[in-house]
């Protein structure tokens, strides 16, 4: 690996300020109380990451990244988070496991440990058979002539990932029938009677009929 | 001569370590949802600097098909949240205890 020595002065600054947004972003993420605030604190997030791939001549990945990323997933949370009205408040008064939050700060730090000691190994990484990066101006063509060439057949696959993923959120988010209302209502009240008759460790009230209107 | 890989490399590792701070001590399944897209950028990351540093374009395919699960997992996973918050009106991970099994 070269030495430090041999970054030009604009890499190294894109470098610094990409990753300091994505650091300071992705913390936003975690600690912000609102959901709408780390929805937001995700886009600068995500638009860091871009940044790093253009650095990196991944240019087609960046734009794939801006326009799926932040322009549709963080939209989805987005609408999601308006249509549901869950800013409010979490409790973290009370931890449901003894000790849940110290267990997993450690875990975390564990984990980031072991993640840096692995990445001080050599792994056997043979030479690809799918071509080279293209450079600086032939990044797309590469990226194209391997996914519809090489990897024809998981790209086909994904596109039946993706209609699996359509039909099951119209299955999952679609109002039941007038006629199986009834049915549901039902159930909803023995899951409540239950609930009762439980542990009563959770505070919050069923719902009612005000959810289902909206 | 850009900046070395390995720093990439080390930028991604504590990408990842913010995400799964959050979806350790988060509460609310949207923010852990999120956290779950910080993990998969932070994979994403290590993807395309292996694949700049061995000249190999097969890390940025893997990316296009880490972005099409992702988006894939978005779509059912807030799909089972809205479900599960039409039923109740909590907020938090917690109170979905009934559905274990």
């Amino acid at each position: 690996m070269t030495g430090v020595l041999a970054v030009t002065v604009p890499d190294l600054a894109t470098f610094v300020v990409a990753g300091a947004v994505v650091l300071a972003s992705a913390i936003g993420v975690v600690v912000a109380r609102n959901p709408v605030h780390s929805a937001l604190f995700l886009v600068a997030t995500l638009f860091g990451v871009a940044v790093l791939f253009v650095e990196q001549q991944a240019e087609f990945l960046a734009a794939v990244q801006v326009i799926v990323y932040a322009g549709a997933i963080v939209v989805l949370f987005l609408f999601v988070i308006m249509l549901l009205g869950v800013d409010r408040p979490e409790g973290l008064a009370r931890d449901p496991l003894r000790g849940q939050r110290p267990l997993g700060a450690v875990l975390v730090l564990v984990s980031l440990a072991e993640i840096l000691a692995l990445a001080r190994l050599h792994w056997a990484t043979g030479h690809g058979t799918a071509g080279s990066t293209g450079g600086a101006s032939g990044n797309v063509a590469a990226l194209g002539r391997s996914v519809f060439t090489a990897y024809l057949l998981p790209f086909e696959i994904t596109s039946a990932l993706l209609i699996i993923a359509v039909v099951g959120a119209v299955v999952l988010a679609r109002r039941p029938h007038r006629v199986s209302q009834q049915q549901y209502g039902a159930r909803d009240e023995r899951m409540v009677a239950t609930e009762r008759s439980g542990t009563g460790r959770s505070g919050t009230e069923p719902s009612g009929t005000g959810r289902s209107g909206t | 001569m850009s900046v070395p890989g390995a720093w990439y490399l080390i930028l991604a590792a504590v990408l990842f370590s913010i995400g799964a701070a959050g979806m350790l001590l988060r509460r609310n399944m949207l923010v852990m949802f999120m956290c779950v897209e910080l993990m998969l950028n932070a994979a994403n990351l290590t993807f395309v600097t292996y694949s700049r540093m061995l000249g190999d374009v097969a890390g940025q395919v893997a990316v296009f098909f880490v972005l099409i699960v992702a988006a894939a997992e978005v779509v059912v996973g807030l799909g089972i949240i809205v479900a599960l918050f039409r039923r109740r009106s909590g907020a938090t991970a917690d109170d979905f205890h009934i559905l274990k099994g």
